[in-house]
């Protein structure tokens, strides 16, 4: 059988949280009631004239830097045309032959090395409105009774990112994205959420042969809504493909809907003939030209990015891939590890506690101080667990204090802690006799036992040693 | 003893004076006007709709019904757009407002300005007030046939292809197309955007340049706008120190009337007397190419700025069982018979496969147009022709024929391919019908062709009152 190896493109739009839309000054915010963030412009009442947003543009420039690209010196806005209830105006204002952003690569930091995705460009358009369908059943537009439209969210300023097809695994597009996403969120241009569709994705999927060097027909897969569902999406589309070439079947290109429940792709109604979006120069939009100085500023703005941050996690804190990966999976808890780490805790050790311990308190670790934490880690061994998991539990409390915790010191006593031990020995001969007779598996239980009496107080070290002794 | 307005003389500055010097109140200089309209407007069918007094208390002014005013109807001539109202201004609208100017009424236009009679207004045609059995030109024919019969004593029109020239030439006004960017078109229902220009119609030289200082100037809600040069109230007598260049081509057209040909001769002599270096140029292109060219442009533009009028936020809507049907027979009993031709030609100029040989290949032309105008400008500081080839024409004459109703901007269109100003001041009558004469500058030259055209217009000498009026 054939070795296969899919190929993956991706195509992101990014809703910008700018204070305005992209054309009109309404503000530009999530969730409020219908039709209440609109104007003449952003409902294309008659005349109305766009205006672009400045604030959009420039995100945009920062964005297509921090994916490597080049800045047009000269970008123009087109009309894009296509008839829907959702695009007022009967257009979007949309980026084509001349987008400001272009020929870009992103690194993605991998356990196996690093993986470059080509950037193809990132531009600049306005999202639509937002078409309810009620009634029938699958809450589209075939079959429903009537639609009602929000254009709240129409004119929302949304960046488009393509990449090119250098993506070779479901997995591979799944920590492009997240990696991606990490970007825009440390950026401060979008939340990125995907649920909320602050961000979405549609892949573009093919399958060739080991060794082949053209591609073969590509399918676009839309209607995923997180990270995994991309991933098992285009895992389903891979495997319908190589299944279609094996059969000696032929793939079509066609857009298809990934169904979760089912896990399987279904083809959207093939459209008769094909789209002629009618593309020419907004003539009510000036071409932008980006300002040497101001690329120059936004260049000096930008922060180390999470991609640079992990492969420096790795080198500068001997961290596994791993750890550098989860770490940086939020901006905020990467400065907290960094500050812990040079304050003395193992590098490890803390990696471990702020990945696994921490994070699952859930408290915000831009509001911890890091001093009194690394103390805290740095007594991990000495106070009882559940005095640790309550430190970390409140360390974002302002008056958050180490002390507070370390004066409850273990019981390593062996006199003080030797008749617990001899009671529970006794308590218990089954498995004592078992212990002995090689299920020394057991000795995890009868430190449980001790740890239960003495409300997680002793010293483990102590009372594994206690055990072994008596046991032994 | 309350005054006689005589509103078939009275000049915009010179009302501006009564009201300054409190010979008159506002409120007497608006009943002069309503009564004059409700004196002729039966017959000319200049207004769409008319307003009550908006408490304002400066001259009066109507407005081409395809500029928004706030909860005042704007139809833009169109079934498609009856009984819609708008919920903000205008940027021109407000801007008439600040200054002071009260609004009389919107004047009739041909459907989304698309025509050069008023006939293709769905609310049915304005007649010329010198002959009420011609048209008054159009688009704007409602705001020059309202000026000419006094109705008002000025207005704003919009000019695509020719749309405040033509109607000014054919009644006896003066009208300015400005510089493309110099007006804001906030507000103005689209036809055809990187075309479109609001400007004014009026009686006299000066008050255009008044009235074009109220309107001009960088509008943040308009990014094509600049900011425009402080605007002179011309007061020269002479015209010396003027190049002035009379383009062959422009002035040798095929199908310009002899009577329009010899107004426009005369006119330029009047030039050498008064000072003017006069001298012959060439356009070749810029006419030939010009109404094809423009015949590509402004349909496709017109064909986006229209996909608009879907019918599910505003206006008409005619019912049905789907979104697209809805759509589709909205528009079908919506839109005319123009509109419904340009967006079918808009169309097909934008689709894929003929766009470069349409819709590209028009823009590249116009930049060859520019460039020869551009090349004139070298040698000339203005340039003449005849606005219209014609007079006013009889209704009916062509509305059976698009291709000759189309031949009215022939001579309009090249200047404003390059979005270049023009000035359309009446320079004598032919079988008693006004005809216009036609002043072309370089971008932002509007204050050279208000001197221009005010020196002409003092030696021309022509009574803007229609004579059946008189």
């Amino acid at each position: 059988m054939a070795e296969w190896e899919p190929v993956v493109g991706l195509e992101i739009h990014v809703q910008l949280k700018t204070r305005t839309k992209m054309f009109c000054r309404c503000a530009n915010s999530f969730a409020t009631e219908p039709n209440t963030q609109t104007y003449p412009v952003c409902l294309a009442f008659p005349g109305t004239l766009p205006t672009p947003n400045e604030t959009a543009v420039e995100w945009t420039l920062k964005l297509g830097l921090a994916l490597g690209c080049e800045i047009a010196a000269r970008a123009l806005f087109h009309r894009k045309h296509y008839p829907y209830p959702d695009l007022p105006k009967g257009y979007q204002i949309s980026q084509y032959d001349e987008p400001l952003c272009l020929d870009g690569r992103f690194t993605l930091p991998g356990p196996d090395g690093d993986s470059e995705v080509g950037i193809v460009r990132a531009h600049l358009e306005e999202d639509a409105a937002k078409t309810i369908h009620v009634g029938g059943a699958t809450g589209r537009i075939v079959g429903a009774a009537h639609s009602n439209i929000d254009f709240n969210r129409g004119g929302t300023p949304l960046v488009e990112i393509v990449t090119r097809p250098d993506i070779r695994s479901a997995d591979q597009a799944k920590r492009f994205l997240q990696l991606l996403r990490q970007t825009i969120v440390e950026l401060g241009l979008s939340d990125a959420e995907m649920e909320k569709g602050q961000l979405r994705a549609d892949a573009n999927v093919s399958v060739r042969e080991a060794g082949e060097t053209v591609y073969r027909t590509r399918t676009e897969l839309k209607n995923m809504n997180s990270f995994n569902h991309i991933a098992r999406g285009i895992d389903a589309e891979v495997r319908r493909q190589i299944a279609t070439w094996e059969a000696g079947g032929e793939v079509v290109q066609e857009t298809l809907d990934y169904e979760v429940k089912s896990d399987t792709v279904t083809p959207r109604r093939r459209k008769e003939e094909a789209d002629d979006y009618r593309y020419f120069p907004e003539p009510d939009l000036v071409p932008l030209e980006p300002a040497a100085e101001l690329l120059e500023r936004l260049k000096a703005e930008l922060p180390e990015l999470p991609g640079a941050r992990i492969r420096r996690f790795e080198r500068e804190y001997a961290l596994p891939f791993y750890d550098a990966e989860v770490l940086n999976g939020s901006a905020a808890l990467a400065a907290l590890y960094e500050r812990v780490a040079l304050d003395g805790v193992d590098a490890k050790a803390a990696s471990n506690v702020l990945m696994n311990d921490f994070v699952a308190t859930g408290v915000d670790p831009a509001v911890v101080n890091a001093q009194e934490l690394a103390k805290v880690i740095g007594a991990r061994a000495t106070i009882p667990r559940a005095t640790f998991a309550k430190a970390l539990a409140e360390s974002g409390d302002p008056e958050f204090k180490a002390d507070a915790y370390l004066g409850e010191a273990l019981v390593a006593d062996a006199s003080e802690l030797e008749p617990l031990v001899d009671r529970i020995l006794a308590d218990n001969p089954g498995q004592v006799a078992a212990y002995k007779g090689g299920k020394e598996g057991l000795l995890g239980y009868f430190v449980g036992q001790v740890m239960k009496e003495t409300e997680g107080k002793a010293d483990p070290k102590v009372v594994n040693d206690l055990l072994r002794e008596k046991l032994g | 003893m309350p005054r006689v307005i005589d509103t078939l003389r009275l000049t915009a500055e010179e009302a501006r004076g009564l009201l300054d010097r409190r010979e008159v109140s506002a409120a007497e200089l608006r009943a002069a006007y309503r009564e004059a309209i409700d004196a002729r407007n039966d017959e000319l069918h200049c207004f769409l709709t008319l307003v009550d007094d908006d408490g304002n208390e400066g001259v009066p002014i109507a407005l081409k019904d395809v500029i928004s005013t706030k909860g005042i109807e704007t139809t833009a001539g169109s079934e498609i757009l009856k009984g819609y109202v708008p919920v903000f201004d205008s940027t021109v609208a407000a801007r008439c407002k600040a200054a002071g100017l009260q609004l009389l009424g919107k004047t009739n236009t041909d459907e989304f300005a698309m025509g050069s009679s008023t006939e293709n207004s769905a609310f049915g045609p304005s007649r010329n007030p010198w002959d009420p059995t011609r048209v008054p030109g159009g688009s704007g024919g409602g705001s020059a046939a309202a000026v000419s019969a006094g109705l008002t004593p000025w207005a704003l029109g919009s000019d695509t292809g020719g749309s405040i020239k033509q109607p000014s030439s054919l009644c006896g006004n003066v009208g300015l197309r400005p510089t493309y960017g110099t007006v804001s078109r906030y507000g103005i229902v689209a036809f055809a955007s990187s075309l479109d220009q609001v400007g004014p119609v009026t009686k006299t030289v000066r008050d255009n340049a008044l009235l074009y200082g109220i309107i001009s100037g960088r509008d943040e809600c308009d990014s094509t706008t600049v900011d425009v040069p402080a605007v002179e109230l011309p007061d020269a007598e002479d015209l010396k120190g003027l190049r002035v260049g009379v383009p062959k081509e422009l002035n040798e057209a095929e199908g310009i009337e002899p009577g329009v040909a010899d107004a426009v001769r005369r006119a330029i002599g009047l030039c050498s007397e008064l000072g003017a270096d006069v001298g012959e140029c060439e356009l070749p292109r810029s006419v030939e190419y010009g109404l094809p060219c423009y015949y590509l442009i402004a349909p496709a533009e017109a064909s986006s700025n229209l996909a608009r009028y879907d019918g599910v936020r505003y206006a008409l809507r005619r019912e049905a069982d789907g979104y697209y049907e809805m759509v589709s027979r909205t528009r079908d009993a919506g839109f005319g018979d123009e509109p419904k031709r340009r967006i079918m030609l808009g169309t097909y100029a934008l689709s894929a496969g003929y766009y470069e040989a349409y819709y590209g290949q028009a823009q590249k032309v116009r930049t060859v147009i520019s460039r020869e105008f551009a090349a004139a400008f070298e040698h000339f500081d203005v340039l003449v022709s005849p606005t219209s080839p014609t007079v006013a024409f009889k209704l009916g004459e062509k509305t059976e024929n698009p291709l000759a109703m189309y031949l009215a901007d022939v001579l309009t269109i090249p200047p404003n391919m390059a979005g270049l100003p023009g000035l359309s001041i009446p320079s004598g009558l032919s079988e008693g019908l006004p005809v216009g004469l036609q002043l072309i500058g370089p971008q932002f030259s509007e204050n050279t062709l208000f001197r221009a055209g005010h020196a002409l217009e003092r030696a021309i000498g022509f009574d803007p009152v229609p004579e059946r009026l008189r």
